[in-house]
């Protein structure tokens, strides 16, 4: 009975229904401004890849291309300034083939570590943990100086073959594949399979969603990286996308429509493969971050 | 292929991973090692012993250096101040049970981390714009403040690129706050707000010390990527680093000395004490990160 009494004068309560819809409002606000700041320069990037520079360049500023053209995007994919399409063809094949590499590569060493004992495990194991930590600039001269002497500068195998071997990739194949359970190597064994009939036929398969993500995370480094391929690339005809962006962007009229164009068609593809695979691929980004 | 031999499978399996290894990365960190103790300009002529000539230089003689070295620390430190917490109130704010539309925020916030570095560089020399860009414009402008010169004159340059920092990189760094909240168990949140704790202090006390992995986690990986920046400033105000190099950050440096002089020894020295800044600015935090412990 006294409760009766108390509840509807009860200050704390309605206090509360009060808090929760400033907070709600609050929490939307927060996100959606967010979301404003970060979606608008991507915005801006798709809007402008259908204006001239003169309409880029005035006031006020408009988000929107209320008098679209595709000039842009006819003058960029005819190649008269740079062969652009050719170079996300590049692109697509340097980030390929070195997906592929280092799968098989971190795959194979993945299984090695995670399936066998074998003497120098362990020290190879902590020596790969310490190594890991040497950033890769330590690296790129010499690196640099290999490949002039390999006869691979300006070749696309000169920009694959140094970021094929990946540690954190055979880290992340070794967390994949020690679960596997041992019982069905050992059937496999009794059935007459070979060491690598294991691997090919139980390890690989069992691992498909561990490898997918390896796969996606490679493809995107090699897709956007920069600095590797400015150095060993040097004629247009074989450069990547983002060292023909970095042309455009150097030019002596700079045509920003251009630009934001290539960049645009560049950045799609990357974002489909994320949105149809997000949920995977987010929720295991972050697989070095709890092993800590 | 590789019989039933289980005693040399393993060595099968691991080798070709170890032998690229060795090639494409442990030889080039002690070539580099050995190099930077050299002279060496240009790709043929040969090499002169000068000791630790190339690092006493960097340190006492070459301004620009010093300059690279001040401006990355300054971006390192400047982002991690903004990001860090920013990132820790979205991941709050997006772990929130019964929040809509959780998703399409996560995914939102997480496109400008796939976008290419030349890519965000682009953009973002359009968005720092003086006259027409969308900062000034959009931002700016609205609360009455006069056009920045982001891009064109020094001291703006890198409070521009840490902004650029902070949109590429605030969205990764709350999903992986987001993982550390999801693996604090809830039992224990409930125990303290029975015991009569206010969100603040189970906030305080309770869900901030069982952050401490994830924070260690993003700030090594922010220490190094501060480190690593390279694409972004060098699109944004060129591969100079714009006025006054207020833009050069290491990694361009060694580019420029390595790549653009050919100064192979020198860039070598360069690598070199990279590598020891990283290491020792992640032991620096490690510790940092423990010492909180204890209270």
């Amino acid at each position: 009975m006294r409760l009766a009494i108390a509840r509807p004068s009860d200050p704390t309560k309605r206090k509360s229904l009060y808090v929760k819809l400033l907070e709600a409002t609050i929490v939307y606000a927060i996100l959606f401004f967010f979301a404003l700041l970060v979606g608008i320069p991507f915005l801006y990037m798709f809007t402008g890849s259908f204006k001239t520079n003169g309409q880029l360049f005035s006031w006020p500023v408009n988000l929107l291309a209320p008098e679209p053209t595709l000039n842009n995007y006819e003058r960029l994919l005819s190649g008269e300034e740079i062969p652009y399409l050719r170079q996300m063809g590049n692109s697509v094949v340097i980030a390929v083939s070195q997906s592929a590499l280092t799968l098989l590569f971190a795959s194979m060493v993945g299984w090695g570590f995670a399936k066998y004992e074998f003497r120098g495990k362990t020290f190879l194991t902590i020596f790969l943990l310490f190594t890991f930590a040497i950033p890769f600039q330590v690296t790129l001269v010499p690196l640099f100086q290999m490949i002039v002497r390999l006869g691979l500068l300006d070749s696309f195998l000169g920009v694959i073959l140094p970021s094929s071997v990946s540690a954190f990739g055979a880290f992340f194949m070794r967390q994949a594949m020690v679960s596997i359970p041992q019982e069905l190597l050992d059937a496999g064994r009794i059935d007459g399979a070979s060491e690598w009939g294991l691997f090919w036929r139980i390890g690989i398969p069992l691992s498909r969603g561990a490898l997918s993500i390896l796969c996606v995370l490679v493809f995107l480094t090699a897709w956007n990286d920069y600095l590797w391929p400015l150095i060993v690339l040097r004629t247009p005809e074989k450069f990547t996308y983002p060292l023909g962006l970095a042309t455009l962007d150097g030019l002596y009229r700079v045509e920003y429509g251009m630009i934001l164009g290539g960049a645009f068609i560049a950045t799609l593809p990357i974002v489909l493969i994320f949105v149809a695979g997000r949920n995977q691929i987010l929720d295991n980004l972050t697989i070095g971050a709890v092993k800590q | 292929m590789f019989g039933r031999g289980r005693k040399i499978a393993p060595y099968l399996f691991i080798s070709p991973f170890f032998i690229g290894y060795t090639i494409f990365f442990l030889y080039p960190v002690i070539q580099s090692l050995q190099l930077s103790l050299y002279r060496q300009v240009g790709l043929t002529n040969p090499p002169r012993f000068i000791g630790f000539d190339n690092y006493v230089r960097l340190v006492t003689k070459d301004a620009l250096f010093i300059k690279a070295l001040t401006n990355t620390t300054y971006y390192a430190l400047g982002s991690i101040l903004i990001i860090v917490p920013l990132a820790l109130l979205l991941a709050l704010i997006l772990h929130s049970p019964k929040l809509r539309f959780r998703e399409f925020f996560r995914f939102l916030y997480f496109t400008p981390n796939i976008t290419a570095g030349v890519v965000v560089g682009i953009i973002f020399g359009l968005v720092f714009e003086e006259q027409y860009g969308l900062v000034n414009n959009l931002l700016l402008a609205p609360l009455g403040i006069d056009n920045v010169r982001w891009l064109r004159e020094a001291r703006w340059v890198m409070p521009a690129i840490i902004l650029l920092g902070v949109w590429k990189w605030t969205g990764i760094n709350a999903i992986y706050f987001m993982v550390g909240l999801q693996n604090i168990p809830p039992e224990l949140k409930e125990a303290a707000r029975v015991d009569g704790a206010t969100r603040w202090q189970v906030f305080w006390h309770v869900t901030l010390p069982l952050l401490r992995p994830i924070l260690a986690f993003v700030l090594t990986i922010a220490i190094i990527g501060s480190y690593n920046l390279f694409a972004e400033p060098a699109i944004l105000v060129g591969l100079e680093g714009g006025p006054n190099n207020a833009g050069m950050t290491m990694t361009m440096y060694l580019y420029a000395r390595g790549f653009r002089e050919l100064k192979m020894g020198y860039a070598s020295a360069i690598g070199y004490s990279l590598a020891v800044i990283i290491l020792v600015l992640s032991v620096i935090q490690l510790f940092l990160i423990r010492a909180f412990r204890e209270d």
